[in-house]
């Protein structure tokens, strides 16, 4: 279909040879000289005062090199606000919460420190719910939440509360819009918090040498950003500041700004500059590094009797745990999607990013909008429901279209992406409108096996500072084939593919010949904000792009040189250049890459350097009354669909069938976009049907392993997965391309759960829809199995 | 720490070495020998990143202490490749992009070659079975399946 030779074209990963052998390194894989290993004492209580910390006897035995505790790691930290030290001081506010590490020559001796470390406490308060955390006579878990420094005029801590941050949106006037609504309808959906589970865990190795100088390995998303706020942490220029990544075992944003190496640091400056390693536990990922924060939202919507939405009201409070350096944002981006791809003109949201006594959340693939299109796309169905309407005609008629504003105010237009598209097609591939033949409905009664069908729809933009922005190098090896640095990462996306491919289409270059840095060092590696949002194709894609344009630039004034000839009668080979007229006078890109040398051994010229960059164009701070602005780089639509089962027997469900199409601009790579859908959509069943976080009465964490949290396995795959594209180019994107890392695991919960209506008729607006749940729901319901 | 002998094969190469009383395989393979394509997700026996043949079985090299294996022949993903060249396995999975992040594979590989060897033409209900135990994170297992069914020499429809 498109004109390209590259984009589009089944180009295999980059990484694929060094991952099916073993030979691909992770930060764990790393060993140094002298290295020790840390182990860190994590809290037993979920809000406590710290009393005592006695480290004594831990000092005492042999091979301890470094203790540290909180009068050592009182660095405040964060990305958004910086809210939380690198250990516990005072208080601890979770439990799981590092309040003391050890170094030592083995991890034997380390763990044995550990537990001579003696901590006393005195308990707290704890608050576990976000509604109880709101009140007025809350205790607080931030009393001094108002000194905290945050980026001011797109963040609002409420001082004196445990509120972290509240983002408003007001278009038009609710009130009136209720008024004249025929059809009112409220709504509460919870959900708890969720891991992300990367298979590496959050491995960490620093050397904090002499002359701080640091040098830090971590499986990370995000190099730049480790170095910035690490730099900020601890006043040390961003000069002495070494950051490396080499491949990562997964991150889905749990792997976003900065994590374990303030407090690895530490220990190795502790320990007079010897690299200090810390792999956590699958345990210690699960109760001391970040998770998905939990949502409790509350929508109000009004409707014309003849299904127009003219008025919705929402209510998120998030629970962000006892930490919210990166969840005031998600309360602030996902806000902006609050009432999701529709047009209505009368919109009052509330997001607050609320403090409890949980594990602390963090970006997770979606950046919220997973959570908040759960409760969106449940209310569209209960209220097409409640109207008496199709719920796939009743999206239709709402859903924005060219001309449309959405609720941060900006004109939708031609090149926005086509959501309704995207809707029309899933539907059509599991066949939505085909009703279940008398046969098929006297097969399920006699069965107990109930199907049902439902499709959502799903937005979201990057969610980014206004500032976000890539570079990138394209530099010339001496053969004349290319290499491509960029400090994105690719923790197996595709991105650095789909990099490649960007290059070889711009550069006209076979795409053996274009190779790319497989890690990234920050002292060589050209800038990069973070590897997030869904902004790599996008932004870090323009950047290779500019960059290209750039060589190629070079290119041309070196064969005007060699040629004799003007830039403008020059035109590219495959790997060289030539004269348009007569192509008989060419040159190789090899003759040209370090210098051109003539025959009586002059030199001209030198090595060719592409380089680039990119930032978003034209996003707005949002303001802070209304949430008016520009608030997306991009705005990525699509609709999932599915076709389920549930054994009323058993409460268990089967996806029979799942369709997923996103408007993804152009399809850079088909199989690794169809690799993205498949991987998005099962992490999305597994919050679906399974992923739980449970803490105890005490605010214990009890899932803190694969038996308690169960992610979906190879049973768990739907029967039969359909994945289609739709491509409305999006101008400023690379050959009109648009990301869509993030946006496969965005309302397949809601699918899930308004499938399950259809089939039987019961209503979750909570989550997982596990086994057991579904079963005392359907045991319990009075309604009986319904069949549309 | 007490330090004991153990001897065994790794990838057929022999082995005489120290290891601690309770080390496990795979600190044994990863720390003492630097064999480090095999993966610890877990340290549970919950998620088969670290799953080797040990004496023609799959196990997870997390769960089985290193002294146990005295004597023993152990396959590891670096054993994979035969003569630098990717096993059919191995080229199945970058055919199919079974993989994304990579830290599943090794473990993965090495359970779909423990299957391979006893059942050469698996099913994908086999397929699902002998690799349950195998978490992956990043690729839905659907491709996984592909690779492994086509390394198979069979029938891959999606
Ligand atoms: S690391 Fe052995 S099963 Fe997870
Ligand atoms: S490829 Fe990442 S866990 Fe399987």
């Amino acid at each position: 279909m498109s004109e390209y030779k590259y984009i589009g074209k089944p180009v295999k990963r980059h990484d694929g040879v060094e991952k099916v052998t073993g030979q691909a390194s992770y930060t764990g894989d790393l060993k140094m000289s002298g290295m020790l290993y840390a182990k860190m004492k994590t809290s037993e209580y979920a809000h406590a005062k710290i009393l005592k910390v006695d480290t004594s006897e831990a000092e005492k035995l042999p091979g301890v090199r470094a203790v540290i505790d909180g009068r050592h790691g009182f660095a405040k930290l964060g990305i958004y606000m910086q809210d939380r030290s690198v250990i516990a001081m005072d208080k601890v506010r979770y439990h799981g919460e590092v309040v003391a590490a050890v170094a030592a020559d083995d991890l034997e001796t380390a763990e044995r420190a550990i537990e001579l470390i003696k901590v006393e406490y005195e308990p707290l308060p704890i608050i576990q719910d976000v509604r109880e955390a709101v009140k007025p006579d809350a205790p607080l878990i931030h009393p001094d939440l108002g000194s905290y420094s945050h980026t001011v005029g797109v963040f609002f801590p409420k001082a004196g509360t445990n509120v972290a941050n509240h983002m408003k949106l007001r278009r038009g006037n609710v009130e009136e819009g209720f008024a004249k609504s025929d059809v009112i309808l409220e709504n509460t959906f919870t959900q708890s918090q969720i891991f992300h589970i990367p298979l590496e865990t959050h491995v960490t190795i620093v050397q904090w040498g002499a002359g701080d100088n640091i040098k830090i390995w971590c499986s990370g998303q995000s190099p730049f950003s480790v170095r910035d706020l690490f730099s900020i942490a601890f006043g040390v220029p961003r000069n002495n500041i070494e950051v490396n990544i080499l491949y990562v075992g997964g991150g889905f944003g749990a792997k976003a700004g900065i994590h374990l190496e303030p407090l690895v640091g530490l220990l190795s400056k502790a320990a007079g500059g010897r690299p200090v390693k810390l792999v956590p536990t699958r345990e210690e990922e699960c109760s001391t590094l970040p998770c998905r924060q939990g949502l409790f939202a509350r929508i109000k919507t009004g409707c014309s009797a003849e299904g127009r939405i003219l008025a919705e009201e929402v209510e998120l409070l998030w629970d962000a745990g006892a930490y919210a350096d990166y969840g005031v944002n998600i309360g602030r981006a996902s806000a902006t999607s609050g009432c999701g791809p529709y047009e209505i003109e009368n919109i009052k949201i509330d997001s607050l990013t609320v403090y409890t006594n949980h594990v602390f959340g963090t970006a997770y693939r979606g950046f919220g909008h997973p959570e908040v299109f759960f409760a969106v796309e449940r209310q569209r169905d209960l209220m097409a429901a409640k109207l008496g309407m199709d719920p796939t005609e009743f999206r239709l008629k709402n859903l924005l279209y060219p001309g449309s504003r959405t609720v941060t105010g900006e004109l939708i237009t031609e090149n926005t992406g086509r959501p309704d598209k995207c809707l029309k097609r899933v539907a059509e591939m599991i066949g939505l409108h085909n009703h279940y033949t008398d046969a098929e409905k006297a097969e399920m009664k006699r069965t107990g096996k109930y199907r049902g069908k439902a499709a959502a729809v799903l937005q979201k933009a990057p969610a980014m500072p206004t500032w976000a922005a890539s570079s990138a190098l394209v530099q010339m090896n001496e053969d004349g084939t290319v290499r491509i640095s960029v400090s994105g990462v690719d923790y197996g996306q595709g991105t650095y593919t789909v990099l490649q491919q960007i290059a070889a289409e711009r550069l006209n270059l076979p795409i053996e010949k274009i190779s790319i840095n497989k890690s990234v060092s920050t002292p060589i590696s050209p800038y990069d904000w973070q590897t997030v949002a869904s902004r790599m194709t996008v932004i870090c894609g323009m950047a290779v792009a500019d960059a290209c344009d750039d060589l190629k630039e070079q290119i041309l004034e070196m064969a005007a040189v060699v040629l004799r000839a003007s830039k403008h009668e020059i035109a590219f080979g495959e790997g060289d250049v030539y004269v348009m007229q007569n192509p008989q006078y060419r040159v190789g890109f090899n003759k040209i890459a370090i210098g051109y040398v003539y025959e009586n051994g002059n030199a001209v010229g030198g090595p060719l350097i592409g380089r680039g960059k990119a930032i978003a164009q034209g996003l707005t701070n949002l303001d802070p009354e209304t949430g008016q602005g520009k608030a997306a780089l991009d705005w990525t639509y699509g609709a999932h669909a599915a076709e389920i089962e549930v054994d009323t027997e058993t409460g268990d469900i089967e996806v029979l069938q799942f369709a997923s199409c996103i408007d993804v601009g152009q399809v850079m790579n088909e199989e690794l976009m169809r690799g993205q859908i498949v991987g998005g959509v099962l992490q999305g069943l597994g919050c679906a049907k399974s992923e739980y976080v449970s803490h105890d009465a005490s605010g214990r964490l009890l899932t803190r392993n694969f038996t308690d949290y169960k992610i979906p396995t190879f049973k768990d795959m739907p029967k039969k997965m359909m994945v289609d594209a739709v491509e409305t180019p999006q101008l400023d994107g690379p050959y009109g391309a648009r990301g869509c890392g993030e946006h496969p695991l965005i309302s397949v919960t809601s699918v899930m759960a308004n499938a399950l209506a259809n089939a039987v008729g019961v209503q979750f607006f909570d989550l997982p829809l596990s086994a057991d749940r579904v079963y005392r729901r359907i045991q319990a319901g009075n309604s009986g199995p319904k069949l549309s | 720490m007490n330090r004991q002998r153990i001897r065994l094969k790794v990838n057929g190469q022999a082995y005489d070495t120290l290891c601690s009383e309770n080390a496990t395989l795979l600190t044994l393979l990863r720390e003492d020998l630097g064999l480090t394509g095999t993966k610890e997700g877990c340290g549970a026996g919950e998620c088969g990143a670290c799953t080797v043949i040990l004496n023609g079985r799959p196990v997870n090299s997390c769960m089985v202490l290193a002294l146990e294996c005295q004597d023993s022949e152990v396959r590891t993903i670096e054993g994979e490749t035969v003569n630098g060249g990717l096993s059919d396995l191995q080229k199945a999975f970058i055919e199919h992009n079974a993989l994304q992040c990579g830290f599943c594979t090794p473990g993965m590989i090495m359970s779909a070659r423990a299957l391979l060897d006893k059942n050469p033409s698996p099913t994908r209900e086999d397929i699902c079975e002998a690799l349950e135990g195998n978490l992956c994170r990043c690729t839905g297992y659907e491709p996984i399946i592909a690779a492994v069914l086509s390394a198979a020499g069979g029938e891959v429809n999606e």
